[in-house]
């Protein structure tokens, strides 16, 4: 009898609990629910966001969510190697040189628009990713210098060929301080 | 547990100071240079004023390419809090605004005004704020931004932003302590000039109103310290502190830690400990600006080193090249294999470029050294000494923030507080192995800064990306709904009035027969043309009238151009007896009335003075005439058919170029 009411006791105790931390963890997913796959908001993070379509897919984000699926993470040019080695480290996967399909990593550019050729055809507007162009049908289109990613995406659709990519000069703030570079000019 | 005030006051009633740590003693070298008079020497010919030349932004260029300028005039207007104006340095023209090699480590060109001098050095007019202490702050302040003035210690933040300040300043640290070897403009100039720094330390007490003034400067400058020790004699609130000479004692955040033994936080400001500093140099200008009203335009720039001829202080207007003291000063190349001007100390300072780099607000000191006075750069292996982290005044560790910097381990090196470093110079100093310390943290600096900057950019390109996105999903929606909606409102209306759409088909077809038809009408009855309004209007609907209309109108034109013809015809062929009413057959036929009421409308139309001719001769002379006549009419006929047949062409033509022409 004693015995038996031993076994009923634990199992009646091992019950409760189970059922208390049952609605505990219950509660705790609703309410802490993730609302997004974090891995995927980090490996945007390290992503260039220049949204040049590179990899393959339609944009920066497309591309981290396929990393996170198993897609290689050399597929990005923009970012280079830095990238790469971030995108290994926060993976715990080998980094690997870019990948040459591709493309090739390049300087920074930023897109610039002659502006006397330009048509106002509004085609390179509806190209850029980042709505880094400025225009409206039939008048000239300018870039915001500080908003263009480089990316590219502009240059095929234009039907003049009037837009150039140039290559970001390096001013007082942005210099690395690449001393041996100054050339030494003859004083006196 | 940062020092109270009280305390602070008594330990230095005892003429008792605090210690920074590390620090090195290099050789002073100062009186190379400071055993003459500040002098002032001849205007350049051309003057290159930087456009940007502190910490902030550039002011707004208010001046053009080829204008006069007199001395002291605004070259650019203050647009913004952070952005201080510049002033022409003397009168002269503007020959240039261009890019122009820069007072920086890099020589990248920045944004210069050049200005060629007139020679007459003639001044604008200056608007003094003498009774200062009876403005408003915000007018003394106004005006010190004004006069352009920025910290001339070195880094060049804007004075009118550290002027006021958000929190209470117990002390006000006038920084006189030039602890850089060579340079000896702030000890010249608190030698010859201590009244009128003494003039701007009161004006930035009015501003700042302080607990305590501290006028801090190195043991090894006594008449400096005896010159404003008079100078301030009569105020119980300045107090000349002597500090004791080490390298860098001159450094903010060192000089605050030796008088009051208070650390300002890292990332933080001094205020935040209670603390504000302005340098002698810039206390001068504010004097200045405020009583004499005069912008900063010149300031003391020593030029010394062994390769100078007669080392010495100089007033030097703001935008002169480096090559103008150089001539002055003379220079001589004997000692150095190759040419090397530093700007600015031997420990902090930098190689210029050019010999046209111009003197900006922050220069204090042109260097030129013989090659044995400065060490070659000759860089070996770190032996590990840690010699580098006994003298660094910011209790750093050197040697772990050079095996980051160096390895690119940037956020490794920012574990190690590497933005906590002054870049004095003093680890680089004492190493052993020569080597360069503060470049690599320099190169460290800027990689972070930038990487920080290139984040900044592809968060925004993120967020615009994103942006865009959504607003085309949206755009995308709004249209599939109104494309849903028409077609629901279509399917709606056939469903509820079948005939409305039968109906709208034959309307469509009695419109397409009627234009037909009035096309027709134009091709094969001009005569009747007239009457095709009229006909129209009662057989076809508004629609259909509405598009002969024009055809109407078009026609009604081509018919006065036929009428104007057929006159003409008419005059040439008939002969003069009959000419009344040939006139009139000719206006009638025009008039597109039939053949067989012509011979009435000779007479029913005539005017009455032709009735009255007729009349008397009609019933005589018709019988006889009535054969000639008929010829007559003949002709005239056809060649009123031939002006009509022309009308006609040209109408056609006219309506095909209507058709093709959208209304």
């Amino acid at each position: 009898m004693s015995l038996s009411f031993a076994v009923l006791t634990a199992l009646l105790a091992i019950g409760l609990l189970a059922l208390v931390f049952g609605v505990v963890l219950g509660f705790a997913a609703v309410k802490f629910k993730v609302e997004s796959d974090p891995l995927v908001e980090q490996i945007d993070q390290i992503l260039p966001q220049t949204q040049c379509g590179q990899c393959g897919y339609p944009g920066c984000k497309p591309y981290a969510e396929a990393i996170a699926n198993g897609d290689e993470i050399n597929k990005c040019p923009p970012g280079g190697d830095v990238t790469i080695k971030k995108l290994a480290d926060l993976m715990g996967v080998e980094p690997k040189s870019l990948d040459a399909a591709h493309g090739q990593e390049d300087i920074k550019k930023v897109a610039y628009i002659r502006e006397d050729e330009c048509i106002g055809c509004t085609k390179c507007i509806q190209a850029c990713p980042v709505d880094a162009i400025l225009g409206a049908a039939k008048q000239m289109h300018t870039v915001i210098v500080d908003e263009c990613t480089g990316c590219d995406l502009c240059v095929d659709p234009c039907p003049v060929d009037c837009i150039d990519m140039l290559p970001v000069t390096n001013n007082t703030s942005t210099w690395r301080w690449n001393i041996d570079a100054i050339p030494i000019k003859q004083v006196g | 547990m940062q020092n109270s005030f009280e305390d602070i006051i008594e330990k230095l009633d005892n003429h008792e100071l605090w210690d920074f740590p590390g620090g090195v003693f290099p050789a002073e070298r100062k009186t190379l240079s400071n055993q003459t008079p500040i002098v002032r020497a001849a205007i350049p010919k051309h003057l290159y004023v930087t456009v940007k030349q502190h910490i902030g932004v550039e002011g707004q260029i208010i001046v053009d390419v080829g204008q006069k300028v007199l001395k002291g005039q605004a070259l650019t207007k203050s647009m913004n809090p952070f952005a201080v104006p510049i002033h022409a340095p003397t009168s002269g023209e503007i020959t240039a605004i261009h890019k122009h090699v820069s007072a920086h480590p890099s020589g990248l060109p920045e944004l210069t005004i050049e200005i060629s001098s007139d020679q007459e050095d003639k001044w604008t007019k200056l608007y003094p704020l003498i009774d200062y202490q009876n403005q408003p702050k915000i007018q003394v302040l106004t005006a010190i931004c004004d006069a352009g003035i920025s910290g001339m210690g070195g880094a060049g933040f804007p004075t009118h932003i550290k002027s006021s300040p958000k929190k209470d300043v117990d002390f006000l640290i006038i920084n006189g302590i030039e602890c850089e070897p060579y340079i000896t403009s702030d000890d010249r100039l608190m030698r010859e000039h201590a009244w009128q720094i003494r003039q701007g330390i009161d004006v930035l007490y009015h501003l700042l109103q302080p607990k305590h003034v501290l006028i801090a400067i190195e043991n090894n400058k006594p008449e400096a310290i005896e010159a404003l020790q008079v100078a301030c004699r009569e105020n119980a609130n300045y107090r000349v502190c002597i500090v004791p000479t080490k390298y860098p004692a001159g450094g903010e955040k060192q000089l605050i830690q030796v008088l009051t033994n208070r650390e300002v936080p890292a990332q933080g400001l001094p205020v935040d400990v209670g603390v504000i500093m302005h340098n002698v140099g810039t206390c001068f200008a504010i004097a200045d600006a405020v009583f004499s009203g005069k912008p900063l335009i010149e300031r003391v720039v020593t030029v010394t080193g062994e390769s100078i001829e007669n080392p010495g202080n100089m007033w030097t207007l703001i935008g002169s090249p480096v090559a103008h003291l150089l001539t002055h000063y003379e220079y001589k190349q004997t000692g150095q294999k190759r040419p090397n001007i530093i700007m600015g100390g031997p420990m902090m300072g930098f190689s210029v470029t050019s010999d046209l780099v111009p003197v900006v607000k922050t220069t204090n000191c042109i260097l030129v050294p013989t090659d044995n006075e400065i060490a070659d750069n000759n860089e070996q292996s770190c032996i590990r000494c840690s010699a580098c982290a006994d003298v660094c005044p910011a209790s750093l560790l050197p040697q772990q923030l050079f095996w980051h910097s160096k390895a690119k381990e940037l956020d490794k090196a920012q574990e190690y507080n590497l933005f906590d470093c002054i870049e004095c110079g003093a680890c680089a100093y004492v190493c052993p192995s020569e080597i360069p310390l503060v470049h690599y943290y320099r190169i460290a600096k800027s990689e972070i800064r930038l990487e920080q900057e290139d984040k900044q950019k592809s968060d925004k390109a993120r967020v615009r990306f994103e942006k865009r996105e959504a607003r085309l999903i949206a755009e995308q929606q709004i249209r599939d709904e109104k494309h849903r909606l028409a077609a629901e409102a279509r399917r709606h209306a056939m469903k509820s009035n079948g005939n409305t759409a039968k109906d709208k088909i034959a309307a469509a077809i009695a419109r397409a027969k009627a234009k037909k038809q009035s096309t027709n009408i134009v091709d094969e009855k001009p005569i009747e043309l007239a009457e095709v309004p009229l006909a129209n209007k009662s057989e076809q609907d508004a629609e259909a009238d509405a598009s002969t209309k024009v055809s109407s109108s078009n026609q009604r034109v081509q018919a006065a151009i036929a009428r104007a013809k057929a006159k003409k015809a008419a005059a040439e062929v008939i002969i003069a007896p009959i000419g009344m009413k040939v006139d009139l057959d000719a206006d009638d036929l025009t008039e597109n009335k039939c053949k067989t009421k012509q011979q009435n409308n000779v007479v029913l139309n005539s005017s009455p003075a032709a009735k009255v001719n007729s009349t008397e001769s009609n019933i005589a002379v018709e019988p006889t005439e009535t054969e000639e006549q008929q010829i007559d009419m003949k002709k005239h006929r056809i060649a009123a058919a031939v002006a009509k047949a022309k009308a006609k062409k040209i109408a056609k033509i006219e309506a095909t170029i209507k058709e093709n022409k959208p209304s």
